[in-house]
């Protein structure tokens, strides 16, 4: 008997939905024109652009001309980095960041190091967060940029972005955030937050991949990052790609209109399945903050197994989730935040993430639960590990 | 990613468990490192046969696959027939690994290695001119990635 899958793995990507791909369906073939021309192809074009980074500004409380479209999260987050990174040289080369970064992020730091720029990597503590105090040590009057994520990829942890922002708006250091994660789970106001640059990704919150925002503060200075054409006005060349900028507008409307309501149900959903998880099943551990985590994020640790074994066997079930262990990121080592909030090795190899969507039930839960129990145990039944435990 | 032998290898991993009465057990692997396997044999003391075998594995998917073909290529082999199962013969018995998995089959060939050092410890006979190595492969298991990229 075929049973339906189960998709749990909304942190990688979401389906798009239906109302985005209805919106977007006019700018391939009919209002195919390029925004900048002048006859009639071209305005309808521009038009669509410019609703949509209206939609953008509006979610995320900028103003429209502070919104700038990309090609990607990646795109945003190494464009706001460098962009700034170089604009700012004259005042200084120090960059803040943190260790548990996504790798658009950190592997950006890491090039900017080779290229003269000197990056302090902040540590976190056993929940991945990052304490403003140490932001606030870290400065020093060399330091041009901090940049840190909203939440957290991986673990779901919520970072106090509205206190950093606080600190580096004193100190007077430009301040970004990746918050590819956490649009259309939590409030994104960036006057609250006190930031200056603002990155996300359309695919996200189900709208469609290849879709991305920039959100550069007025008076920010910031180099283009890819140049050419006057598009995105000077700062960002290329045709627009009108469609997947309609998506994104469309998507982010939806998510931030519709979002007090859905966290809440991802919420009953995470909880009950991090609750049902740690009790029913020993040896587990749950990574990332209890609470100050993002709405359908649980990353939990099974002892004694591998990660990708772990996926393998849900997949044949049904069941799609995502690991930090090294034998999925394609890497030798398991999860850089993982071992930033202190796991060791082999319990970071053994770790699950389930994110929740808009799709899943309570029913999912359960079955994901009940599959996991049956999973983990024959797993654990094959490992040596296991074995040395149960001997004692 | 995988081949369908590995996936039914993994799915259905064959001599899983342990041997009471063993006479050779090796492991090899780290627990940093992602993969450890642990397996048995009993080897007939006449015939040198290997008469029985069954291993534990933790880590991925193509770990245990290659613990599980390993345990089914030496099965009723003999020690010396058994030395010469490398791991590129393991990973073509699979149908191929993804060259970032080709470590794991390396895996399965030390610990074979490993279990038959055991063996002639065990008798108090030094196995390195036997088996190549004094059988601490936990040590020697050093070839994990970089060679590969």
């Amino acid at each position: 008997m075929e049973t339906k899958r189960i998709y749990v793995d909304h942190a990688a990507t979401t389906p798009m939905r239906r109302e985005v791909l209805d919106a977007m369906l006019p700018y391939f073939s009919e209002n195919f024109g390029n925004a900048s021309t002048v006859y009639a192809e071209g305005r309808e074009a521009k038009k669509a652009v410019s609703e949509a980074r209206d939609a953008v500004a509006k979610a995320i409380g900028a103003n429209t001309d502070e919104i700038f479209f990309t090609g990607s999260g990646t795109e945003a987050d190494n464009w706001a980095i460098r962009g700034v990174a170089f604009a700012n040289r004259a005042k200084g080369n120090h960059i803040i960041t943190s260790a548990v970064e996504h790798h658009a992020v950190l592997h950006t730091c890491q090039t900017l190091e080779k290229e003269g720029f000197e990056v302090t990597y902040l540590p976190v503590d056993e929940f991945g967060m990052v304490s403003p105090e140490d932001v606030k040590n870290a400065i020093c009057d060399r330091t041009i940029l901090v940049t840190i994520m909203t939440a957290n990829n991986e673990i779901g942890t919520v970072m106090p972005i509205e206190e950093i922002g606080k600190i580096t708006r004193e100190k007077g250091v430009i301040f970004h955030t990746d918050a590819v994660q956490a649009i259309g789970m939590m409030e994104i106001d960036v006057n609250k937050m006190n930031v200056d640059l603002l990155s996300m990704t359309g695919h996200k919150f189900y709208g469609p991949k290849g879709s991305g925002a920039l959100y550069v503060k007025k008076g920010i200075k910031i180099l283009p990052f890819i140049t050419g054409g006057a598009q995105e006005r000077n700062k960002r060349a290329g045709t627009e790609n009108v469609a997947s900028i309609v998506g994104l507008g469309k998507a982010i409307s939806l998510a931030t209109s519709e979002m007090g309501e859905k966290a809440e149900k991802l919420k009953a959903l995470r909880d009950r399945f991090i609750d049902r998880v740690l009790e029913e099943i020993p040896y587990t551990r749950l990574n990332g903050h209890k609470t100050k985590r993002l709405a359908g994020n649980a990353n939990i640790s099974f002892e004694f197994i591998e990660g990708e074994s772990l996926l393998l066997m849900l997949d044949m079930q049904g069941i799609s989730a995502s690991s930090g262990s090294a034998c999925t990121s394609g890497s030798l080592d398991p999860s850089h935040v993982l071992l930033a909030i202190g796991l060791k090795h082999e319990v970071a190899h053994g770790s699950l993430r389930v994110s929740f969507g808009e799709s899943n039930t309570m029913e999912d839960v359960d079955r994901i639960v009940d599959s996991l129990k049956t999973i983990v145990s024959r797993l654990r039944e094959m490992s040596p590990l296991y074995e040395a435990v149960k001997n004692k | 990613m995988y081949s369908e032998k590995v996936m039914d290898h993994f799915s259905n991993p064959r001599n899983v468990g342990e041997i009471e009465d063993a006479n050779a057990v090796g492991q090899v692997g780290n627990p940093k490192c992602g993969d450890i396997m642990k397996i048995y044999m009993k080897i007939n003391d006449e015939t040198k046969q290997i008469e029985e075998v069954k291993f534990k594995t933790f880590g991925c998917g193509a770990a245990v696959a290659t613990s599980s073909m390993a345990t089914e290529m030496v099965k009723g082999k003999t020690i010396d027939e058994a030395l010469e199962i490398t791991n590129v013969a393991v990973a073509e018995a699979l149908d191929g690994l993804p060259p970032v998995k080709m470590h794991c089959s390396n895996l399965a060939q030390e610990a074979i290695h490993s279990a038959i050092a055991d063996y002639y410890n065990r008798k108090g006979i030094d196995p390195t001119h036997i088996v190549g190595c004094n059988g601490d492969c936990a040590c020697c298991h050093h070839d994990h990635g970089e060679s590969e990229e």
